[in-house]
């Protein structure tokens, strides 16, 4: 082939390859735009524009209300317990499950004999559907046949048992429990990770220079978490804010809202009692509450970072 | 000092983690041994003891009823929007990670921005749409919201990955006269295979257990997915301990079979999914 033929070939794809490098970001792009724009973009304008409506979901019975349903939100009592109920469930998810995942993560990084079989039983709780969970700790739960209840009968703390699940004082509780039950084994392989990582060198060296186990754990393997320490910790947060399967399972928001949540409240406005305009009102508000809380915590985790 | 610190890790970390291994395993045993247990023995014999005689009815019961037709719905719903998620986001993480053109960085923070969207925000309208659109009540109802829920992490991920592959495999494929979809085709859909089977298993571990439009955009058993077979089952078997706790077990059983199998690369999915997010 001579000089010239090749210089023309490559001159003609060039050509075409520019045409189809100006096509192709179109062509590659417009499935995903169009689903995030049809089934993400859209129904959240839609849930703004519904929030202003008075309608029961069917027919044309919808009327504009303006700010009706938010005004009404604003003195929703039991909105805001569920919101508080909501901050709980964060509060406590932090409290009790990172210390607990930071522990077992330091125990399996320790150990390595039987760790890989222990790493596998600690992991099935995050497997299970939210609904299988719901079911099975309604049953451990439940005042007359649960396993938890009977526990305590045997061991002579027959004081002890409650009706955990339909008692308006341990509701919430013992959601929270299930919820720290379910969810230590995901932080815990994020911090063993996190551990993984961690220079053995270091180790080694303190180790020679006389540092106890403690003085490791405290003054090196510590500190070097605590980056993964503010992933758990907003991952924890806004996770919490949005909750829903387990509480809808367990305990469906009551008794007397006790366990709402945002979510589940939002879930029986809509579908229980047809209120679609007052239901997407709560939506919305769950969704600036939301946006608000990951914006500042993020912004806040930056700031710490920089100021480190 | 440092003898002693020592000592106490050797006993204490075996005893918390065989503590916390109870407290894992213990209420799976529970449901284990009650869904072999016939009606009567759950009032006599107590929670926490094996069957007296392992009773296979309700296992039984359940190959012969609706639970199997659940199954088939998942295994469908999900190969077909795994598939498509695959697809559609590592398109896009392609044309945001090497292609120029305007607003590629503002749109990828924009299709990332979807990630902390509360998914239940969407749930009224979606389901006003699905019945305008005459889906309520099909499998398609599932796959539109569950493909889109499911980009925004996928694409951040994938996009990651893409941006890794050299760009000396992309030039030498330019010489040889590809454009840029056979070198999608050919270099950067093949290459990111890590990354995809990342994206596919986690996306396929979270909606294999999604309840919430699954529970709302269906009906009947004929279009449900598994996670509700445990919730219909519950309604109809009400009094029925043993038989709904079989449902339990035998709805987990699929994941921790997939699970036993590809232990690490679950993990390392689910990590990468949720550490972006």
């Amino acid at each position: 082939m001579s000089d010239g033929s090749v210089q023309s070939m490559t001159l003609r794809s060039r050509q075409s390859y520019r045409r189809a490098q100006k096509l192709a970001p179109i062509v590659f792009l417009a499935p995903a735009i169009i689903l995030l724009s049809v089934f993400l973009l859209y129904p959240l304008i839609y849930s703004f524009e519904l929030s202003f409506l008075d309608w029961n979901g069917l027919g044309d019975g919808a009327r504009f209300t303006g700010f009706d349903n938010w005004e009404r939100l604003l003195s929703d009592a039991v909105f805001w317990q569920s919101a508080l109920n909501n901050i709980y469930l964060a509060v406590f998810s932090v409290l009790i499950q990172l210390p607990i995942a930071v522990l077992l993560a330091v125990v399996l990084d320790e150990a390595s004999k039987g760790s890989r079989i222990l790493k596998i039983l600690y992991f099935i709780p995050l497997l299970m559907s939210s609904v299988a969970l719901g079911v099975l700790f309604k049953n451990i739960f439940d005042p007359n046949f649960g396993p938890i209840n009977s526990i305590l009968t045997e061991l002579g703390l027959y004081d002890w048992t409650q009706d955990w699940l339909g008692d308006p004082d341990f509701a919430l509780g013992s959601v929270i429990a299930v919820v720290c039950w379910q969810n230590v084994p995901f932080y815990m392989v994020l911090f063993l990770a996190a551990l993984s990582s961690f220079p053995r060198e270091i180790v080694e060296a303190a180790n020679l220079d006389g540092a106890s186990q403690s003085t490791i754990f405290w003054r090196l393997k510590l500190p070097h978490l605590q980056g993964t320490f503010r992933t758990a910790v907003l991952l924890a947060v806004i996770g919490s804010m949005r909750y829903f399967d387990l509480v809808y399972v367990m305990t469906d928001g009551g008794p007397e809202h006790s366990s709402e949540m945002m979510a589940t409240y939002m879930y029986h406005t809509v579908f229980n009692s047809f209120e679609m305009g007052y239901g997407s009102t709560i939506a919305s508000a769950m969704f600036i509450i939301i946006t608000v809380i990951a914006a500042v915590s993020m912004r806040l985790s930056k700031r710490f970072e920089t100021e480190i | 000092m440092q003898k002693k610190a020592f000592k106490i890790s050797k006993v204490a970390f075996p005893a918390l983690g065989l503590f916390w291994l109870l407290v894992t395993t213990l209420p799976f045993l529970f449901v284990a041994f009650t869904s072999f247990k016939g009606l009567q023995e759950t009032y006599t014999n107590p929670v926490w003891m094996p069957p007296e005689s392992w009773n296979f009815d309700n296992y039984l019961q359940l190959l012969n009823s609706s639970f199997l037709i659940y199954l088939r719905n998942s295994v469908f719903v999900i190969s077909v929007s795994v598939a498509l998620i695959v697809l559609v986001s590592s398109m896009a993480a392609y044309a945001l990670a090497r292609l120029k053109f305007r607003f590629n960085g503002l749109l990828f923070g924009l299709i990332v921005a979807g990630m902390i969207v509360p998914l239940h925000v969407t749930l009224v309208p979606i389901y006003l749409m699905i019945r305008n659109m005459g889906l309520y009540d099909t499998m398609f109802a599932l796959i539109g919201p569950y493909v889109a829920c499911s980009l925004p992490i996928s694409v951040f991920i994938l996009t990651e990955f893409m941006r890794q592959v050299p760009k000396e495999l992309e030039e030498a494929a330019f010489l040889d006269g590809c454009g840029p979809f056979k070198i999608f085709f050919k270099i950067f859909f093949p290459l990111s295979g890590p990354g995809i089977s990342t994206v596919a298993i986690y996306n396929g571990i979270m909606l294999w257990n999604e309840f919430v439009f699954a529970y709302v955009l269906t009906s009947s058993p004929d279009t449900r997915t598994l996670p509700l077979a445990v919730w219909d089952f519950q309604g109809q078997y009400a009094a029925d301990i043993p038989a709904i706790l079989a449902v339990v077990t035998l709805s987990t059983l699929p994941l921790i079979i997939v699970y036993a199998i590809g232990q690490e690369k679950i993990v390392n999915g689910m990590m990468a999914g949720s550490l972006k997010g």
